[in-house]
């Protein structure tokens, strides 16, 4: 059996495995639990498709929350009923033919995608135009832009009121089955020769420029890609937690993004998957800092927003141990885990002797 | 009309600065110029505006009878004249294999979307790009380094990569940036030697940039000596050895 063909055979061992937790999950775990669970695929979708570009790619964008907000209000406004709509829309109604249509839930993600992509093809122009802290600052930019515009346009989006009562269609299927599928479609992509390319540029335009690899083009195909999973997670955000406003895709949502890769390490995405589901699980798990806590002698108030401390410091931590985050650039393969199982105790002594 | 390659009065200007005035050098195909000159001369900026990494002030540059002058750097070497860099740029986090690689991107038939469904062509061309990318690692000496990092290779054979990741664009005329430098007389003998039988084996012309004298006299046939960004002189070895205007542009007056 060829190395690829075992590798193969180990990756859909592994995602069946995954589902049957799942599936143990859904069956025996509590609400709270499985709420954790989607979080963590969606962050996880959401992660690996915004590594693509800050990662690997090497630009530093800072708006993926515009495609998550796209995609999410385009989703939700297609699974709403028209008489949802109407009861939804109480100050200003929402203008046809948005009032009508309807879809089923997997149209609208694939919507949802769509014209995140759309939404991403128009402003990749000036965004591309230029490098570096600028091309930050542009994005971060459209990311409030299109926040704003979310507020303004009462007629589509109903404003600050946002968009209530939405069909919990999120399950653990939807979400894990995208975020599998992302982290397989990207992944084959990042090792593919147009993965090379991005790598190229990022490691050094100009020579890449040099060797034929037209920058724009490659820039562009990984801003579209990313844009497309992130609108896609922003769907099944929007139908896990049922009500969306402005408020829910600020630059915090950028920011918590961008920790994740980070800690997880920028280039890798074992690091942003690792990344997002330490921070989905670790957002949960820390919410103890912020209950009142009763020491015996003294009674520390529970504290608000503590928990934000706490990943700050965790933060620094990890930048100030592991520079470049948990994985660096490195990535996950069958190999090293075997390697790291068939580590016999004599094949240690032949290294050393 | 224009022959093979040809630049016409190729001109450089930083604000009051004149790097480059009025280069013109015309290539035939298969030839081996060397361009020489002191430091500062406006060698590299000669190769800068042939690749379009610099727009020129003024001038042409033609390319088998199209005029190229201030075609993006990509597109340039899309058409076949590849260049490596005086101060190595290498893509240093990737393999050597994946640095040549990178090369053949430019013009495989494969989307996107068939890399990322893994499809059988895009299987078959990565396959094919991985083969011929070690051909040229194993033409140029590299091959048992496919694996390594391409930052951790010593400094003659990062050269040696910039070489095969330039071969590998398939260039008709390739621009060499000091190929030499830093390099001892052994490695530089074998390497004057390596670049005359690429030239060969790919049918290549080769337009080289270089200090070490003995090499370019002993590869070169034509040579063009630059000062202040002014042709001094043009000729043969011999001619250039005797020609008294480079020797004062080298040593000064006498």
């Amino acid at each position: 059996m060829s190395k690829a063909r075992r590798d193969q055979l180990l990756s859909v061992l592994g995602i069946l495995v995954l589902f049957s937790v799942l599936y143990l999950f859904q069956l025996f775990g509590t609400d709270y639990q499985i709420r954790i669970l989607n979080n963590m695929a969606i962050f996880i979708t959401l992660a690996v498709s915004y590594n693509l570009v800050n990662g690997i790619c090497g630009i530093l964008h800072l708006g993926p929350n515009a495609f998550i907000t796209v995609g999410a209000y385009t989703s939700a406004l297609l699974t709403m009923s028209a008489a949802e709509k109407q009861a939804s829309f109480i100050i200003e109604p929402l203008i046809w033919p948005l009032s009508v249509l309807h879809a089923p839930f997997v149209v609208s993600l694939l919507a949802g995608g769509i014209l995140a992509t759309l939404f991403a093809y128009l402003i990749s122009y000036p965004v591309f135009r230029v490098r570096g802290d600028y091309l930050a600052i542009v994005t971060l930019g459209f990311g409030e832009v299109v926040r704003v515009l979310c507020n303004a346009f009462q007629t589509v989006t109903n404003g600050p009121l946002g968009l209530k009562g939405l069909q919990p269609h999120t399950n653990l299927w939807w979400s894990w089955g995208v975020a599998v599928l992302t982290i397989i479609l990207i992944t084959k992509l990042i090792n593919s020769s147009y993965g090379r390319a991005m790598k190229a540029i990022r490691d050094d335009e100009t020579a890449a420029r040099a060797m034929g690899v037209d920058p724009f083009r490659h820039l562009l195909l990984a801003f579209l890609v990313s844009a497309f999973f992130s609108g896609v997670a922003g769907g099944l955000l929007a139908h896990l937690i049922t009500t969306i406003s402005p408020t829910l895709f600020t630059f915090f949502l950028t920011f918590n993004l961008l920790m994740m890769i980070v800690v997880g390490g920028l280039g890798s995405t074992t690091g942003a998957v690792l990344g997002a589901a330490l921070f989905a699980w670790g957002g949960e798990a820390l919410r103890v800092v912020e209950n009142p806590i009763n020491l015996g002698v003294i009674r520390i108030p529970g504290i608000p927003g503590m928990r934000m401390v706490i990943f700050s410091i965790l933060l620094m931590v990890v930048i100030v141990f592991a520079r470049r985050g948990i994985m660096g650039r490195k990535e996950f393969s069958w190999e090293w885990l075997i390697g790291k199982f068939s580590k016999s105790p004599t094949g240690g002594s032949s290294v050393a002797s | 009309m224009h022959g093979f390659f040809e630049t016409k009065n190729l001109t450089m200007q930083f604000g009051g600065l004149v790097a480059v005035s009025s280069f013109s050098l015309r290539l035939e195909q298969g030839e081996l110029v060397g361009l020489i000159g002191p430091n500062g001369a406006g060698k590299t900026t000669v190769f800068n505006m042939i690749t379009g990494a610099l727009a020129p002030t003024a001038g042409h540059v033609y390319w088998q009878e199209q005029e190229i002058t201030g075609l993006p750097l990509n597109q340039v070497a899309a058409r076949g004249i590849a260049r490596t860099f005086q101060n190595i740029r290498l893509f240093v986090d990737m393999t050597v294999l994946e640095n040549v690689m990178v090369s053949f991107h430019h013009k495989i038939p494969t989307m996107f979307w068939e890399c990322m469904l893994d499809l059988p062509r895009a299987r078959r061309t990565e396959e094919q790009i991985k083969r011929e990318s070690m051909e040229l690692l194993q033409e140029l000496g590299l091959a048992h380094l496919a694996h390594e990092k391409a930052g951790s290779l010593p400094y003659g054979q990062q050269r040696r990569l910039e070489i095969a990741r330039a071969l590998a664009t398939r260039p008709r005329l390739l621009l060499l940036d000091e190929p030499a430098a830093g390099m001892n007389p052994l490695e530089t003998m074998d390497l004057a030697q390596l670049v005359s039988d690429l030239r060969a084996r790919h049918s290549l012309t080769v337009l080289l940039i270089e200090h070490d004298m003995k090499f370019v006299m002993r590869l070169c046939e034509r040579i063009k000596v630059l000062d202040y960004g002014v042709t001094i002189a043009e000729g043969t070895p011999a001619e250039i050895q005797s020609n008294s205007e480079v020797i004062k542009a080298y040593l000064g007056d006498i």
